[in-house]
Parts: structure tokens; sequence; C-alpha cells
């Protein structure tokens, strides 16, 4: 069930480039998958209108918390940046479509670029409670773009590549060496198009399974403006409702 | 109490004023978590041609101050597709269903008005003779006075239910254009539809929208709607529905004043998807604050 809630901004960590909230709801949070955004409100903002599709970054379903990891781009991420403790925040939420559901016997790789770190912290806590342990490689462009390294640690097997070396193996995200050393079954993918591009052929070519998961523009969020449609093998899908989460099986990639 | 009742004519009645504007609010279906159906006048669903339309290729909206454009280009599955797979689905909904039928040449749209005349569930069309985004379709009809007679008379003599026609703001005279719609057989107009514009992304040189230009909405194009309401409502006898920016009850109250019998609420339900139930509340929290016993009251009392 989807529902618009008034969450209040309970903490608040700076990285510089990006932000995390974390977030109280007044009722019981509904089911959230790995994957899903909220619509967040921008308040105070003129040049933001609509709403800001943002992934979940992470759930604390007794405490009623949702974390967002937001990287400020513009005016609307700044404002959301800028909010102190106490403040109202207004989302709709839980929306769209996640990852598939991780399957105990497979082996499974988690690949963020930048701020595409983001829904795969809350992915990997979620096998990690059930007992499995992704592998989840992390890139940015300097160690600055990773935040909460020791957090994502403690869900998985944490691998890093920066492309200026200030962390991890010096490189972009394809040149890391677990794609020689390991083998995997399927792979979740959450970052630059380009990025997500190349893990995508890099899949196609060993067969292995793998899910992106897209950013296009977005109004309304839930499947009615048809404003941010894929142009995909079934012709053009709502990324919003079908997505954000695809199977590139099923797109033009 | 409060009568907040509307009758549109040819046996569409409304519960109260409130409608969700065509192309924002889906099939209903999308927004049924957050508004209770029963609580509006009506819904207007997606923008429906008689042949499936893939619409126009992505970037499809860009965020203007106050504003956004877009230039979805109709994508939707047909007539035929929407009365074998959709209407089972929402008709049982408990208000007014009302479909927008839109076309590319005069026969689609009769053949599918033809089609629709035979829902039970469905009590009137909106047509929409004025979307900007279609290259070779509406526009051509909805902006001038032959085009509009010629689709609006033709529609006419198939369609027995109530036949509203949806108005484009892209025209010098906005009032001529309404007469002529009623002329031919309106049973009312709603309006407006969407401004044509632009947006542009000066880093990289290119437009923000795949097919360059695009249909401005939201609160930003409020004043424009707003007196165009007022001039095509001194014009005409049938109803008008007002729409363009209506964030809000207060919204909602000025266009009434303007002379509007029913409002139509569309890009807002982004920005709050429950806005459509809260603008029914609050449309009669006026009446009461201000002692209408009826919301018909309302329509047209500008004091000016
Ligand atoms: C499903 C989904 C999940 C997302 N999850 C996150 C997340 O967890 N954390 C996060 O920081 N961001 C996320 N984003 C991207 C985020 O929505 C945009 O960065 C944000 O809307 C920008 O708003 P703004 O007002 O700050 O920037 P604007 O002023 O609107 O734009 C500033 C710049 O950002 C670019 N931009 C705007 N919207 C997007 C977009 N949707 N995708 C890519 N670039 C964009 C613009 O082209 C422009 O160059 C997600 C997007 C989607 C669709
Ligand atoms: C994404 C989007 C899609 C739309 N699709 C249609 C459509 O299919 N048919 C139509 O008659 N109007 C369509 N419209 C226009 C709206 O119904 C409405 O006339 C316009 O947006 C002005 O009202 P608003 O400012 O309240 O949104 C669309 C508007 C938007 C924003
Ligand atoms: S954003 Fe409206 S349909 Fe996806």
């Amino acid at each position: 069930m989807k529902k618009i809630t008034d969450f209040e901004l309970i903490e608040k960590e700076d990285f510089g480039n990006a932000v995390m909230l974390r977030l109280r709801s007044p009722e019981p949070l509904p089911d959230i998958d790995p994957g899903q955004f909220a619509q967040v409100q921008v308040n105070d903002s003129p040049a933001t209108y609509l709403r800001r599709p943002i992934s979940i970054h992470d759930v604390d379903f007794d405490r009623r918390e949702i974390s967002l990891l937001i990287q400020k781009v513009g005016e609307g991420t700044r404002h959301l940046a800028a909010l102190e403790c106490g403040s109202t925040v207004n989302m709709v939420y839980p929306l769209g479509h996640g990852y598939s559901a991780p399957d105990a016997k497979e082996r499974v790789l988690l690949v963020g670029g930048g701020v595409g770190i983001a829904p795969l912290y809350y992915l990997a806590k979620r096998m990690s409670q059930l007992g499995m342990k992704p592998a989840l490689l992390l890139c940015g462009k300097t160690k600055a773009d990773l935040p909460r390294l020791e957090e994502y640690q403690k869900v998985g097997d944490v691998f890093v590549t920066t492309e200026d070396g200030s962390c991890g193996e010096k490189g972009i995200t394809t040149a890391h060496s677990l794609w020689k050393e390991q083998q995997v079954d399927r792979i979740c993918v959450c970052g630059p198009k380009r990025m997500m591009h190349a893990v995508a052929d890099i899949a196609k070519e060993r067969g292995i399974e793998c899910e992106v998961s897209l950013e296009n523009l977005m109004a309304c969020g839930l499947g009615a403006c048809l404003c941010c449609v894929e142009d995909t093998v079934d012709g053009n899908v709502c990324v919003c409702k079908e997505g954000p989460v695809f199977n590139i099986r099923r797109l033009k990639w | 109490m409060v009568n907040l009742t509307i009758d549109l004519g040819r046996g569409l009645v409304l519960r109260n004023p409130v409608m969700t504007a065509s192309g924002t609010f889906g099939y209903g279906e999308e927004y049924t978590d957050f508004v209770d159906l029963s609580q509006l006048g009506g819904i207007i669903v997606k923008g429906t041609t008689l042949h499936p339309r893939e619409g126009n290729p992505y970037p499809r909206m860009a965020e203007t101050p106050s504003g956004m454009l877009n230039c979805v280009g109709l994508q939707n599955k047909g007539v035929q597709y929407f009365i074998d797979t959709i209407y089972p689905r929402i008709k049982g909904f408990d208000t007014n269903v009302l479909l927008n039928l839109s076309g590319s040449c005069l026969e689609d749209y009769v053949r599918g008005a033809e089609m629709v005349d035979v829902l039970d569930k469905i009590p009137a069309i909106e047509l929409n003779v004025s979307c900007p985004n279609v290259k070779q379709g509406g526009m051509a009809f909805g902006v001038t006075t032959t085009g509009i007679s010629q689709v609006v008379s033709e529609v006419r003599m198939v369609y027995h239910k109530h036949l509203m026609v949806k108005l484009s703001p892209n025209v010098t005279n906005i009032a001529e254009i309404a007469l002529a719609a009623e002329a031919s057989g309106a049973d009312s107009v709603s309006l407006i539809n969407t401004l044509m514009g632009m947006a542009i992304d000066a880093e990289r040189r290119k437009p923000r929208l795949s097919v360059i230009t695009g249909g401005l909405s939201g609160a930003c194009v409020k004043p424009v709607a707003l007196r165009m309401v007022w001039q095509v409502a001194k014009a005409v006898k049938i109803p008008v529905v007002g729409l363009g920016g209506i964030s809000n009850a207060t919204d909602a109250v000025e266009f009434m004043l303007a002379g509007a019998s029913a409002i139509e609420i569309g890009t807002a339900n982004f920005i709050d998807p429950a806005v459509s139930m809260k603008v029914a509340e609050g449309m009669k929290a006026y009446c009461e604050r201000h002692g209408f016993q009826k919301v018909t009251d309302l329509i047209g009392a500008l004091d000016c």
C-alpha cells in the first residue's frame, strides 16, 4: 500500500557532496522492497515544483525510520540537504518495483556508482538478514563519493574502485580485479547510465542475470502521467511503476 | 448542509464540482491508495484514440517555474483495448468516469465516440480537440471555428450522452471557439488544455523535450486559465468546466466565481496525490463559511 506521510527529520549526516537523512514516520511503515523509491516533496523552494524521486537507502521497521542518501545536484536536493532536524519531509512511498527477491543459492554481486550506491545498502542489508553475504563493488570518482563505507562493510564483502585511486583500486568500475576473479550468478546495478551499460555488457557476454535501476525524469511517480517511459522490448513502459529496476533483457541495451 | 451537486446536463450529474483532469490521473486506479473516488464528482481518464499510439520519445517532461511541460503525445492502447481491458476494471468506481477522446482525423473521432456510446458506465466523453502534441492531430480542429464545428457536429450525430468539448488555449479568441462548439451541439465545454511552450538546456544547447515543444500546465497557468474561463462563461449558455493550475480549494472557488460550473484538477495531483479530495472538502467549507446553501450559488458570483 502506498502512503503519503509527513516524516520528521531526526538525523542528518553531511558528506560534502551528499547527505544522509534519517526520517521518522508517525505511523508504522508499510512493506518496502529494496530498489523502491519515495517521491519527496521539497518545501519553500520555488524552483522545485515537482517532487523528487529518491531511492530508499535504509529502513528500520521497529523505529519507523527511513533513510535517504542524497547527492546535492540542484535546487531541490540542495534544499533537502539544508533541512534542519525536526523539519517535516512529506513523502509518497514506497513506489515502483525493486530488485528481484534474492535466492539464497545465488552468488550475488551488487554494483553501485556514485550516489547509485544508495539503494544497494538496503538490498545488502535484507540479504544479510537472510544469511547471505553479497559482494558489493562500490565505485566513485574519488573517496568522497562513497559515504558510509563502514556500514556497507557490515552487510557484505566490499570492493572499491575510485578513478583517482584515493580509495580501493584505481580505475573505472569494469576494470576492478574482481571481474577476473569472482564467479557470480546475478548482478544488481545502480549508478550512472554509462557505468550501468558497461556492467550490462559484461553480464550479457557472460550470460549472467543482471538488473539495473533507471533514473528517468518523473512527474507523478505513480504510473499516471506517462512522462518517465523507457523504450523497452515491450514498447514504452513507465519506469516509475514497472521499474525503476529492470532486467536488462527487457531493455533495448 | 451545503448542497454540492452539479447538474451539467444530459444526464451528467456530479456529486460535487471536483473532477480530475485527463492525463494526470491515469485510470483512477493509480490513486486509490490516496483518494476515495466516491468523494469526487468524477474522473476523466487518459486521452484515448481509436488506434493505439506509442506517444513521443523520452524525454517527455521538463519542470518549469511553478509548472511543467509535457509532450507525452497521447500514448494509449486504443479505444478497443480500453473497452475490453480497462473499462471492466473501472466501471464499478462509485463516481462518474469520463473518457477523454482524441483523434488525428474526423473518422477516428466519430468511430471512437460510437464505440464509447454503448458503455453504460461512461456518462460522458470529453472531446480533446486541443492536444498540442500530436503533429497532424487535434490542433487543427481546436483552433478554428470551422474545425471545431465540424468535429463536434459529426461526433454529436453518433454520441447520445453528455458531450463535453475541451478547448485549447492556444487561440486568439477562445469565446468564439466556445460558441462554435455550443452551436454544434456540445453539452458543455472544459478549458483550458495545456499552453504551448518550450524549454532549453543552455549548457547542452539542446531542447529539454524530445519533440522540442510541449504543453505547459500547473500553477503557473492559472491566471491565463481563469481569464479564459471568465471570457467563455460570459459568452456561452452551456456549462463551463474550468481547469488550469488549480492546486487547492481557493483556486477552485475562483474558477467557479469566474463562471465555471465544475472544475478539474490536473498537475496538482502529482504534487499531492490526495489533493482532489481535499479540494472537494475545502469547497464545502468555503460555502459553509460564506453562507452559501448550494455550490451552484458560486457560479459566476464574481462581484465586479
Ligand atoms: C527512481 C529514482 C531514484 C533516485 N534515487 C536517488 C537517490 O537515492 N539519491 C540521489 O541523490 N538521487 C536519486 N535520484 C536522482 C534524483 O531524483 C535527482 O538528482 C533529483 O531529482 C535532482 O533534483 P534537483 O532539484 O536537485 O536538481 P535539478 O535542479 O532538477 O537538476 C539538477 C541537475 O540534475 C539532473 N537531474 C535531475 N533529475 C535527474 C534524474 N532523475 N536523474 C538524473 N539526473 C537528474 C538535471 O539534469 C540537472 O543537470 C533518483 C532518481 C530516480 C528517478
Ligand atoms: C502529463 C500530462 C498529460 C496530459 N494528457 C492529456 C490528455 O491525454 N488529454 C487531454 O485532454 N489533456 C491532457 N492533459 C492536459 C490536462 O488535462 C489539463 O488540461 C492541463 O494540464 C491544465 O490543467 P492543470 O494545470 O491543472 O494540469 C495532460 C496534462 C499533463 C500534465
Ligand atoms: S512519472 Fe508519471 S508515469 Fe512515471
